[in-house]
């Protein structure tokens, strides 16, 4: 279980250390990694939920990792996108530099690319597996850092500006988080999660706690009203890093928030709360769609995408209730895994666009069906499953949503999904159409053609995406064998 | 305006509850009291850095080389055009003052197994001197090979992740030191630490990549 | 144990400083400031959690701990916010950070 941690640092480790090999490196470390996520998957499914005690120490005093099937399933998730991303990147990289405008510049952003990105997947696999919340306070600043760095590494003006202003909103977030650490501390006085689970009893101690971690958390996964800096920050990087920031970072601090609140701190959530979180995400989704609408360009409109469906994931706190034992988690996440692999797609896509035409205004975007056929498809698909159409992860998702709230009596949530998904085909289709037109006066910049590993990684994370909703009932048994209190400890550490 | 209201009511809010939550717990104390014998250090701040809560100290100074990865991704080293003019008050008082403080530092890691002390200490101090090195404009630093500084930023996590996973080879745990050797695994890890926390904050305070950092030609 | 409360407080006022100065002010520098005070504040508080009163044992390492981690975090991450800062001056050549409608204008994207 540690080595999903400690491979990635060796390779980052690894890669900062020699500068001319660095992508085998990174594609060994990515490999291995899915590898590794896929063993813990046969494990849990045999033994159930494990705990690794490091150190040997037990808690209170020391830290543990724990796998359960929500975890496991993010794991699993950030692997597969990892390696995809890794192969993207290696082809985008090399693009770019055969490219003789402003070589200079590339090979910066390719050597230090690399580094960044295995710590950045060391801090998410800490993030996932990690069952102190001291430690996850420490990988949430690396992959604050990491992702801040990489949002830097274009060196155009617009995206220092943008980075910048997602470091400081990332540290805001994390100083709270550790504020409300502290108050948890002086209110139980142990940082385990299974431990602080016996602590959660209504106080205000308590109660202060869990509102600046969540609004710690809030901020680092651009939930409405605090989504200013994510458009700019994930537009206007480099096509990989916004693949990783969109598709892997937001969810890290989503998943945390949504254990914290249905998991350790269960008992001290009031309706009222889940509520106004619900209101919060009903409102992401409507100003992030309309707002995507209106853009001229390809990656803001996917960047506003991302804020829109993630207040879809907000909206399952207040149907948590109505849902039964693991539906909660399992709308969770399938709509997480759906969005990352669609959204990892569409940027992929969006950056094939902009290599082969050299910009992505929405307007101009005519021909590129003839050129770019799997780029179109990837992207098509890619739209068809942030749409929630069957049979994606999505519609699976809406459609339990749904269900609970029909279960529930609470009518105005369904009203607010079928929107979202109705503004989601506009925004999509909006950009489809202008692929399939081609007008005589075409010609097209830069024709050199683009390397399969540009395309394929996009056209399968795709397909995975749509095909989601198929294999459903394998996550569903996942999550349904995930309960902490029946954990087996694994105290000789797990590989 | 509002802010500033918003603000005065969140900090109003959360003093009370401060003050109604002060001495009721006692917090992990007794812990590590009871446990101290074991973890091969006196000092029991040390005892928790770097045996208890070893995983978060790892995960800590990754960070630091983060930071440094960072900022020389995004600028080069500023090298002033003109040589500056040094007085030899300035020289004379770091050719005395950066051995001393090396001292200090070595002390200051060695101290840390049984008082104040420790990796992160040492290392500020020689962070401290390698910013003297740095402001005096000495002739010999810029001319340090990119490759050699990168191994001596990454020799600390190297030493530290090199030890835990010697010790889940040995003992099936990370970071689960054998008995007896813990108290020289911790002093050998805080040493290399400490030499990789120096470089780092004195290359923080540079602000930017060496120039030989990024290789030419196709990177394969 | 009125020490260690005054001590909260003062952390805890500390960080609503540094919280009302990041939001209002524009200034770079002024924000990374303010952030740091943010961190000295926490740090603060949990050095007062840390505090036994005497004769009741040692004092409680963990906090301790907590906040040697917390200020190579922020040491760390002040030295990436002022490159980042000295960045944006150069090639936005703008000495103060604009607000977001000012951006949203001026946006270009670049893949």
């Amino acid at each position: 279980m540690i080595a999903s941690v400690i491979l990635p640092l060796i390779a980052g480790l690894l890669c900062f250390l020699f500068n001319r090999r660095t992508f085998i490196i990174a594609l060994a470390a990515t490999l291995a990694n899915f590898l590794i996520a896929s063993f813990l998957l046969y494990q849990f499914l045999i033994f159930g939920p494990m705990r690794c005690y490091i150190g040997g120490w037990q808690p209170p005093l020391g830290i543990t990792l724990r796998t359960d099937g929500p975890a496991l399933l993010m794991l699993l998730i950030t692997a597969v996108t990892g390696f995809a991303v890794t192969l993207y990147a290696r082809g985008y990289f090399s693009h770019r530099i055969s490219d003789p405008v402003r070589v200079g510049r590339h090979q910066r952003q390719q050597r230090y690319f690399w580094p960044l990105w295995m710590l950045l997947l060391a801090g998410l696999n800490g993030l996932f597996l990690s069952g102190d919340i001291f430690n996850l306070y420490v990988t949430l600043e690396i992959i604050g850092i990491s992702a801040a760095s990489l949002a830097a590494l274009s060196g155009k003006p617009a995206s220092q500006r943008a980075s910048f202003r997602y470091l400081l909103i990332s540290l805001l977030g994390s100083l709270t988080y550790l504020l409300g650490v502290v108050f948890l501390y002086r209110s139980c006085g142990v940082l385990d999660l299974d431990l602080l689970r016996n602590f959660a009893v209504n106080g205000s101690g308590m109660h202060a706690a869990l509102t600046l971690l969540t609004i710690g958390l809030l901020l680092k996964t651009a939930l409405v009203p605090l989504h200013f800096w994510l458009p700019p920050a994930h537009a206007n990087a480099l096509a990989p890093v916004s693949v990783i920031l969109s598709a892997l970072v937001v969810k890290g601090s989503f998943y945390l928030l949504f254990r914290f609140w249905f998991e350790t701190f269960a008992s001290i959530v009031t309706t009222q709360a889940l509520n106004f979180l619900g209101t919060l995400g009903a409102i992401a989704i409507l100003w992030g769609a309309i707002q995507a609408i209106r853009q001229q360009r390809l990656k803001l409109m996917v960047a506003y995408s991302t804020v829109s469906q993630l207040g879809y994931l907000f909206i399952a706190f207040p149907l948590s209730k109505a849902a039964e034992g693991a539906q909660v988690w399992a709308i969770v996440i399938f709509m997480a895994l759906t969005h990352a692999c669609a959204k990892s797609a569409m940027f992929m896509a969006a950056g094939n666009i902009y290599l082969h035409l050299g910009h992505d205004r929405i307007k101009d975007l005519s021909g590129v069906r003839a050129s770019l056929p799997i780029t179109v498809f990837a992207y098509g698909i890619a739209g068809v499953s942030l749409m929630g159409l069957p049979p994606s992860g999505a519609f699976i998702a809406k459609w339990m949503l749904l269900s609970s709230s029909f279960a529930s009596s609470q009518w105005w949530w369904p009203l607010v999904i079928v929107t979202g998904s109705l503004l989601a085909m506009v925004y999509v289709f909006r950009v489809m159409s202008r692929f399939f037109v081609i007008l005589e006066t075409d010609t097209l910049k830069n024709p050199v053609p683009l390397s399969p590993l540009l395309e394929w990684p996009a056209l399968i994370l795709a397909l995975i995406s749509l095909f989601l909703g198929l294999l459903a009932p394998w996550p569903l048994h996942i999550l349904s064998r995930g309960s902490m209190t029946l954990a087996q400890t694994f105290p000789g550490g797990l590989p | 305006m509002l802010f500033l209201f918003l603000v005065f009511c969140l900090t109003v809010a959360l003093g009370t509850i401060l003050c109604s939550s002060s001495g009721s717990i006692s917090g992990l104390a007794s812990a590590v009291a009871r446990l101290q014998e074991q973890s091969g250090v006196e000092s029991p701040v040390t005892a928790v850095l770097l045996n208890f809560r070893g995983y978060d100290t790892l995960l800590e100074v990754m960070v630091l080389l983060l930071a440094v990865i960072s900022v020389w991704s995004l600028t080069k080293a500023p090298v002033s055009r003109q040589k500056a003019e040094i007085s030899p008050v300035q020289m004379g008082v770091v050719r005395l003052l950066a051995p001393v403080m090396c001292l200090v530092a070595a002390y200051l890691v060695w101290q840390g197994s049984h008082l104040a002390g420790g990796a992160f200490q040492g290392g500020a101090i020689l962070g401290a001197a390698g910013v003297l090195l740095l402001v005096s404009e000495l002739d010999w630093i810029r001319t340090v090979p990119a490759f050699a500084i990168r191994i001596g930023l990454i020799l600390g996590p190297v030493v530290f992740t090199g030890t835990a996973l010697g010790c889940l080879f040995y003992s099936g745990e990370l970071l689960a030191y054998p008995e007896g050797m813990a108290g020289w695994l911790i002093l050998l890890i805080e040493t290399a630490c400490a030499l990789s926390i120096g470089l780092t904050l004195a290359l923080l305070f540079g602000g930017g990549r060496p120039e030989d950092d990024v290789p030419e030609g196709d990177i394969p | 144990m009125i020490t260690t409360l005054l001590y909260s407080l003062t952390g805890l006022i500390l960080f609503a400083m540094g919280l009302f100065t990041l939001i209002i002010h524009s200034h770079p520098l002024r924000k990374i400031l303010a952030v740091n005070v943010m961190a000295t504040g926490i740090f603060l508080i949990l050095v007062a959690t840390a505090y036994i009163p005497l004769g009741q044992g040692e004092v409680d390492p963990v906090p301790h701990a907590m906040v040697l981690t917390g200020i190579v975090v922020s040491v760390s991450v002040t030295a990436l916010a002022l490159i980042m800062a000295c960045r944006v001056q150069e090639t936005s050549n703008l000495a103060i950070l604009k607000g977001k409608k000012k951006v949203k204008n001026t946006q270009e994207t670049e893949t």
